[in-house]
């Protein structure tokens, strides 16, 4: 009895191996500019950015300087969008007042971030009753309703655009916690991990070098999306008086002036609000688009 | 189901502690010392001591907090610094106007969001659907606090057909309900068409249009029920929002509710009453998130059944 044996050639792989971390990269990059709206969301926000780093440069007047005899003047080729109450440039205050409503929003998600992140990366890589303690504890934070736990902070630590910036972060801290330990359990269970930490690795080095750089999306997204109701709240604050005080051109309080003289100059009004709506819907239609991006069932 | 609820109910007793620990200590990080602001300006030592040892304020922390929580349980959420009321006393008589806007609210909310988002679902990526999601997207963007005041420079301005501020009658109501309504609607109307284009997919509902069914038989009967079930809970949290909200809405148009009495009391230093009206409204929604829960049990248990 004979036996056959086949010997196959070995195959050589001559396909080139491109390195993950740039075709996913590329990958995302290339769904954004698919998603149209993705791409009017990024421009409009870089529009602002623009503005906010040249409103110096950009804007004709002082945002600060009264000229009374100016006051509640119509839009004109002199003050295009008119002039306040006290008679300043409407236009020349919603430029310098963009650096006040993005640098509010951006400090808020940021201190919101920071702490959420941490608290949901030791909640989901411990687990146990560290994770029952510190999700508990987002539990309690995510019962009160809207922005009455901003309000609370504000009303012991005093109406400022600081305390604004914390009440309006703190309230982000458990939406970032809960994302961030959903995707930290998920990631800890990959054999990578385990391979790491038998090698030697101590808890920190896993969780800030392994786990964190791979959870990276869901936070971006989630940062994103946050960052639209961050300027809405710290805006809403300062219309209250709780936030930047006059004669601060922030958007909130500029609306707070516009809402005396809504009868009779409505433009007062109509401009800063129009200047938040535009901004908060960059942020919505590109954090919509960064979620298809990154999620990668929109890529079937 | 009993069973559900009583855990459901159980469940939510140390969130509720929870609360009154959060509102508690963070009326701690009032800068200065309590009895000072409690006792009014330009109080005598005396005085001050007697507030500080009336209200124990000499007592350690966690005393203090065991004691402030054993009040809240009997109803005593304090005196007002402006007038000496009872901090509940004043909740309840403004608690009512803040539920009948917040009940207004979540009607528009519900109607107006389930309708727009039915009306993309049926033609997806038609110039309806399109236009219906871009309206929707930038009823998520506009600041209620803005829009509130567009609606009353061109209803009540403008026209003259609503009045601009107050709470008498139901014309009233229009303008701060749909003020707080709009961003919910929006989100509920993108919730139910992302949630009625995965039903409509189905096999069953392929299956009821083999059947030879009419087209609005298989979205009103088949498909929005199933579509229903995630839209109940963005409702349900649409209520927070909502309940924040109404300090936002209730300060623009002048009406007298829990919203505007917290702000108010914010402005004036009272701090008992913004304790007792966060500490309220946040347990408002506690209770109204166990019944969003129940329901939503109800309904979908409803559906298994069928």
């Amino acid at each position: 009895m004979s036996v056959e044996v086949k010997t196959e050639q070995p195959t050589v792989i001559t396909q080139s191996i491109s390195n993950p971390k740039e075709s996913k990269l590329k990958d995302f990059l290339s769904i954004l500019m698919i998603n149209k709206a993705a791409m009017v969301g990024g421009i409009i926000i870089l529009f602002y950015i623009f503005i906010a780093l040249f409103a110096p440069l950009l804007a004709p007047y002082s945002p600060y300087d009264i000229h009374l005899e100016n006051k509640l003047m119509p839009p004109s080729a002199d003050h295009w969008l008119g002039t306040d109450d006290k008679g300043r440039d409407i236009l020349s205050r919603i430029l310098y007042g963009s650096r006040l409503s993005m640098g509010v929003g951006f400090a808020a998600v940021l201190f919101g971030a920071f702490f959420g992140i941490i608290f949901g990366l030791v909640a989901g890589y411990y687990g146990k009753w560290v994770d029952s303690i510190i999700m508990r504890m987002m539990d309690i934070m995510l019962a009160f309703p809207g922005i009455l736990l901003a309000l609370a902070i504000i009303a012991a630590l005093g109406p400022s655009l600081i305390n604004v910036t914390i009440a309006v972060g703190a309230f982000s801290v458990p939406l970032f916690a809960r994302i961030v330990r959903g995707s930290t359990l998920e990631v800890k269970r990959l054999e990578y991990i385990d391979a790491i930490r038998s090698l030697g690795a101590n808890d920190l080095t896993i969780i800030f070098k392994h786990i964190f750089p791979n959870i990276l999306s869901p936070i971006i997204v989630q940062g994103t999306l946050r960052l639209a109701t961050a300027i809405l709240s710290a805006a809403g604050l300062s219309f209250l008086g709780l936030g930047a005080q006059p004669p601060s051109p922030e958007w909130g309080t500029m609306l707070s002036i516009g809402r005396d003289f809504l009868f009779s100059a409505p433009y007062v009004a109509l401009f800063p609000g129009l200047a938040i709506s535009i901004l908060v819907l960059g942020f919505n239609i590109f954090g919509d688009g960064l979620r298809d991006a990154f999620d990668p069932r929109m890529k079937k | 189901m009993l069973m559900f609820i009583l855990r459901r109910i159980l469940q939510i007793v140390p969130v509720i502690i929870g609360v009154t620990f959060v509102v508690f200590f963070i009326m701690q990080l009032v800068p200065g010392d309590p009895a000072v602001l409690l006792a009014g300006e330009g109080a005598s030592k005396e005085a001050i001591e007697a507030v500080r040892e009336q209200l124990g304020l000499n007592q350690p922390l966690y005393i203090q907090y065991f004691e402030y929580l054993m009040n809240v349980f009997k109803g005593d959420l304090g005196v007002s610094l402006k007038n000496s009321q009872p901090v509940l006393d004043e909740i309840l008589v403004r608690l009512p106007i803040t539920i009948e806007l917040a009940f207004f609210s979540i009607i528009i909310t519900v109607v107006l969001g389930m309708t727009a988002g039915i009306i993309s679902a049926v033609k997806p990526y038609s110039l309806t659907d399109v236009s219906v999601m871009l309206v929707a997207l930038l009823g998520i963007s506009l600041p209620s606090f803005w829009l509130g005041l567009m609606l009353m420079y061109f209803f009540s301005v403008k026209l003259q057909i609503l009045p601009v501020a107050g709470w008498d009658s139901l014309l009233h109501v229009i303008l701060p309900a749909v003020t707080l309504g709009a961003g919910g609607a929006a989100i509920v109307a993108r919730m139910t068409r992302s949630s009625m284009l995965e039903v409509i997919r189905q096999d069953y509902i392929r299956t009821a249009r083999a059947k030879g069914l009419r087209e609005h038989i298989i979205i009103y009967k088949h498909a929005l029920r199933n579509a229903l079930i995630p839209v109940i809970t963005v409702v349900g949290l649409q209520f927070g929002a909502l309940l924040g909200g109404t300090v936002l809405v209730e300060s623009i148009f002048a009406i007298n509710g829990l919203g505007r009495m917290i702000v108010d009391a914010i402005r004036t230093r009272d701090l008992p009453m913004v304790q007792g009206g966060v500490l309220f409204a946040s347990l408002i929604f506690v209770v109204v998130n166990l019944f969003v829960d129940v329901f939503y049990r109800i309904f979908n248990k409803r559906i298994e059944l069928n």
